[in-house]
């Protein structure tokens, strides 16, 4: 152990505060009156796509394309959970065997 | 229908909730596995690794803050990494304000607990037809906790000593946000804040790189989002 643990948990619990403050600021601003403003309802409404989008980009961020196996087991993977999910609507079926053949081809390639 | 009838009415919320909370279920408990490896390494045992996994519950920070540790770092480096690591949070925040207004006493722990693929699997407002939408909001999001809090304290635990390599079962959260993505599309008329999300995030990695790509996006897809407003207002998006 590097730090006191009392510095240690001093860090601890600074990351879960201000962690939480971060998930909670937009409530606590958009607390006031019963009616959430348009704006929000439309963030609300249009985000929820946009951001799985921002983390599908995020998830593969690191995948490198340059050098072998430029990034075929991820894109032969994540062609598959799109194909299974349009094909049977199930994540549960396209997540888990996606996530199979993607072990399978980084132990192949 | 008298076995119904027999059976408490929460209990099929619990399945129910159980069931949807299955695709997080690997992927947490084989990256908290991982962060409980890390942080034993780094020289903070069981009581620690449960204590993050309860009190913070962000997993990508929770990696970052093994070497904060690790590192002796001060209160306020871990104060603003902690910001820039989780600034998507305010995101995920903004676009459940809405639904989660009216959560009443699950309110403060659906917030807390609004990890990335908690947000996946919550985000569509989907909840099983008779069921308090609340209740199973509730109960995917602490399933998926208990996941992650079960993962941390095997890792801690068993350290290295897994007998057979799992390397690559972290693409099950890729997988997640994959599937989520096109279930959406499936689901939804217009396509542009799915095409914005995806082509303003890349555009952003390709000019920022990996490491600053995020906080970009975000105001790209935000401010690009906007501008359309009067465009996409009142259609496209899941009712």
């Amino acid at each position: 152990m590097n730090v006191s643990s009392t510095h240690a948990a001093l860090l601890v619990a600074v990351m879960a505060l201000v962690t939480m403050l971060l998930r909670f600021l937009p409530f606590l601003i958009f607390r006031g009156g019963r009616q959430t403003p348009a704006y929000i309802s439309y963030l609300g409404n249009v985000l929820p796509q946009a951001i799985i989008g921002m983390l599908v980009v995020y998830c593969l961020k690191d995948t490198a394309l340059t050098a072998a196996p430029y990034g075929l087991p991820e894109l032969l993977a994540g062609l598959a959970v799109v194909g299974l999910q349009v094909w049977r609507r199930s994540s549960l079926v396209s997540i888990l065997s996606g996530t199979a053949l993607y072990m399978l081809l980084i132990r192949l390639f | 229908m008298g076995q119904d009838q027999r059976r408490p009415a929460g209990r099929s919320v619990v399945r129910q909730a159980f069931v949807t909370s299955i695709p997080v279920m690997a992927g947490y408990i084989v990256l908290g596995i991982g962060f409980g490896i890390l942080l034993r390494d780094a020289g903070y045992g069981v009581l620690w690794a449960f204590a993050m996994s309860l009190l913070i519950y962000a997993g990508s920070m929770q990696y970052v803050g093994v070497s904060l540790l690790s590192g002796g770092a001060s209160i306020l480096t871990a104060a603003l990494t902690t910001v820039m690591v989780n600034a998507r949070h305010l995101f995920y925040s903004i676009s459940m304000i809405g639904r989660y207004r009216d959560a009443g006493k699950y309110k403060p722990y659906l917030i807390f607990a609004l990890t990335d693929e908690t947000y996946s699997l919550l985000c569509d407002g989907a909840a099983p037809e008779g069921a308090d939408p609340d209740l199973y909001r509730f109960l995917v999001s602490a399933f998926d906790q208990c996941y992650w809090v079960t993962g941390s304290v095997l890792g801690s635990v068993l350290g290295a000593a897994l007998p057979f390599s799992t390397a690559g079962i972290e693409f099950s959260m890729t997988a997640l946000f994959i599937a989520s993505f096109t279930q959406q599309w499936l689901d939804s008329h217009d396509h542009t804040p799915a095409v914005v999300g995806l082509a303003g995030s890349l555009a952003c990695l390709v000019l920022f790189g990996p490491e600053n790509f995020l906080i970009p996006a975000m105001l790209v897809i935000t401010l690009t989002l906007t501008v359309l407003r009067p465009r996409l207002r009142g259609k496209g998006a899941a009712e």
